[in-house]
């Protein structure tokens, strides 16, 4: 908690994006884990696998353009003992969806799916190339562990326990320059949030790129008066469920902040897991179940309300709904 | 291994050729009267394309795959994929002659609590290699099979059963390019090519020829045959083994239905139909069952 206490700070450029701290934590990781082998669709330098590429190049198996043959052949691959890591953009996952359900998730596979440019992160490319579905889609799938992580620190520590983990992953990266927001000491474990700043008045739970957009926005609140927790929660899927209870016990109003859209997601998954245990005000934070646009990223949350200013707003609409 | 032993013993020393295929063709039946009554208890199910594969199945158990149920998770095992995966009552009898499990429990076809589910699932049944039942998916599996068994040095080979409606997937021909880019020798893909599919002729509905060019076009090794005639199909695998640098596959021309003259290249018998007692009995009639085999067949009571 304490080691947040500074204002996350942007780092480099896209040295330093979530996917190139995917790229090379992979590669890194790839002689520990023997059975690692990597898939691409012609996208390599755009999700961070060139590091693998050239690191290990007998172990990276190109697809070309072509997602669903590539993720039914992971399918292929871990049963024949690989441990396969999907990777293409997470729009594209959704073009594969059906493969990912029926070859990975319904035979219970040991395969992981990375997908980068979730959400408004990408930017410029404009609303066909934006995944504002991922999250709903994939969480929707029995069996299937959904993963956020919210800056390269956390990722290179996720990346590691996915293949540690045993069964179907997937799990968002990201294009753009990331914030740093947590410190070296950081740890990571699959299905757990955590409280990243404490607060009283209300939580914000938030993943991905909205958790440095959280922490900023409870420095707004501060100055405000209004003490608000931030949640990184990083695993969509299992949620922890334990933890949203007592922050809603706690502090007795939510907000939930995605690059996602509104419905099915980290919101969705907040909603309904505090409807079956301890019901209280929620405030949702996402792209308002619309296509977005072209432009920068920070622009686009901007337009579709994405930002600290636009999570402190909500946070105290949800103070105010306190019964 | 066990396994490889017994390929031996069984494609080298005995039976004779003419044992062999004898035997085969007695699976053969036995695979067709089984998926008939299966399907007839289950009150629905795909009978047209288990008749039309039922020779295809029937060698590759009885001597092309080098999978036994005794070593089911040998990772030197060849690899089945029934890509067509609505085909299962042929692959569940196929399998309970081979001994990977128990005809009278497959007679559960599609039964709630049965292992023997409409479409092959692997977690249900441990001797099925992937789950399959949406089409174009166990083709790539069987690819990624495939490439996975190169990488890791092993000789085994990998066999995908597709239907030839199948074929209208894009994702069959993005796995086509890929394993011959790939030059996945040890991959082996047969379609059985019946030119029926679930509302009308392959034709009428999305036309598939010319199917060898395209394949050939792909720079797959093609081999064309009668999916009938078992001499021709275990001659097919025989030089799909032998071919280096490339993956393989035999277009076996087969008729939808085979076996049971009612159903022969009719369209809805591709099914899922409910098929009477008395269509039962007729079918198995036409199989050469007798009243002894009909009985214990469609009017066991305790399965």
């Amino acid at each position: 908690m304490s080691a947040t206490a500074e204002a996350p700070a942007l780092i480099g450029t896209s040295g330093d994006s979530l996917r190139e701290a995917f790229g090379k934590a992979l590669s890194g990781l790839a002689d520990e884990f023997p059975k690692l082998v990597v898939l691409d669709a012609d996208i390599a330098g755009g999700t961070g696998v060139h590091h693998f590429r050239k690191s290990h190049p007998a172990r990276f198996l190109q697809f070309g353009i072509a997602e669903q043959n590539m993720m039914a052949a992971a399918g292929g691959l871990a049963a024949v003992g690989l441990l396969p890591v999907v990777t293409t953009f997470a729009v594209f996952c959704l073009r594969a969806i059906e493969q990912a359900r029926l070859s990975l998730a319904y035979a219970k596979r040991n395969a992981k799916i990375v997908a980068s440019h979730p959400g408004l992160d990408v930017g410029p490319d404009g609303g066909s190339a934006q995944s504002l579905e991922d999250l709903a889609a994939f969480r929707a799938i029995p069996g299937m562990t959904v993963i956020s992580p919210a800056d390269p620190v956390e990722m290179a520590l996720a990346t590691r326990a996915i293949l540690e983990f045993e069964g179907p992953v997937y799990m968002r990266t990201g294009r753009s320059p990331a914030m740093r927001v947590f410190g070296d000491h950081h740890t990571f474990e699959i299905g757990k949030g955590k409280i990243v700043r404490d607060g009283s008045d209300v939580t914000i739970v938030a993943c991905g790129v909205e958790v440095s957009r959280a922490l900023e926005a409870a420095k707004l609140l501060e100055q405000d008066g209004v003490s608000a927790r931030v949640v990184n929660m990083a695993t969509i899927k299992p949620i922890d469920s334990e933890l949203l209870a007592r922050c809603a016990e706690e502090t007795g109003a939510i907000v939930t902040a995605e690059d996602h859209n509104i419905h099915g997601g980290l919101g969705g998954a907040v909603a309904e897991s505090l409807a079956a245990t301890r019901p209280c005000p929620i405030e949702f934070i996402g792209v308002k179940d619309v296509f977005g646009a072209s432009g920068e990223p920070e622009e686009l949350a901007t337009l579709y309300g994405l930002t600290a200013p636009h999570i402190a707003k909500a946070a105290k609409r949800a103070i105010a709904r306190k019964g | 291994m066990p396994a490889q032993s017994q390929k031996t013993l069984l494609k080298h020393d005995v039976p004779s050729a003419r044992e062999l295929a004898a035997e085969i063709a007695e699976a053969a039946r036995f695979t067709r009267k089984h998926a008939i009554a299966s399907i007839y208890h289950a009150g629905s199910g795909h009978p047209g394309g288990a008749m039309s594969s039922a020779d295809i199945m029937a060698c590759l158990f009885g001597a092309e795959l080098n999978f036994w149920s005794d070593a089911i998770n040998d990772p030197d095992r060849d690899r089945f994929v029934l890509s067509k995966g609505h085909g299962a009552p042929a692959l569940y009898a196929i399998a309970a002659h081979h001994g990977f499990c128990d005809a009278r429990a497959a007679l559960n076809l599609r039964k709630l609590g049965s292992p023997f589910q409409g479409h092959p699932h692997v977690l249900d049944l441990p001797w099925v290699e992937t789950s399959t039942g949406s089409l174009g998916q166990g083709f790539s599996v069987a690819l990624g099979m495939a490439m996975g068994l190169k990488l890791q040095k092993n000789s085994a080979r990998v066999y995908a059963l597709l239907g030839d409606g199948e074929l209208q997937e894009g994702e069959v021909w993005e796995a086509a390019m890929c394993a011959a880019h790939h030059k996945l020798d040890n991959l082996c893909a047969v379609i059985d090519y019946n030119k029926l599919q679930s509302d009308d002729r392959n034709d009428a509905i999305m036309r598939l020829e010319p199917l060898a060019a395209k394949w050939r076009a792909f720079d797959w090794a093609v081999a064309e045959i009668n999916g009938h005639d078992i001499d021709e199909i275990l001659s097919a695998f025989r030089r799909a083994g032998a071919s280096h640098g490339r993956p393989s596959v035999i277009i076996a021309h087969t008729i939808k239905g085979k076996g049971v003259p009612y159903m022969e290249n009719i369209p809805h018998w591709h099914g899922s139909v409910k098929l009477t007692h008395a269509q039962a009995e007729e079918a198995l009639t036409a199989l050469g069952a007798g009243r002894n085999e009909i009985k214990e067949l469609l009017d066991v009571g305790d399965r």
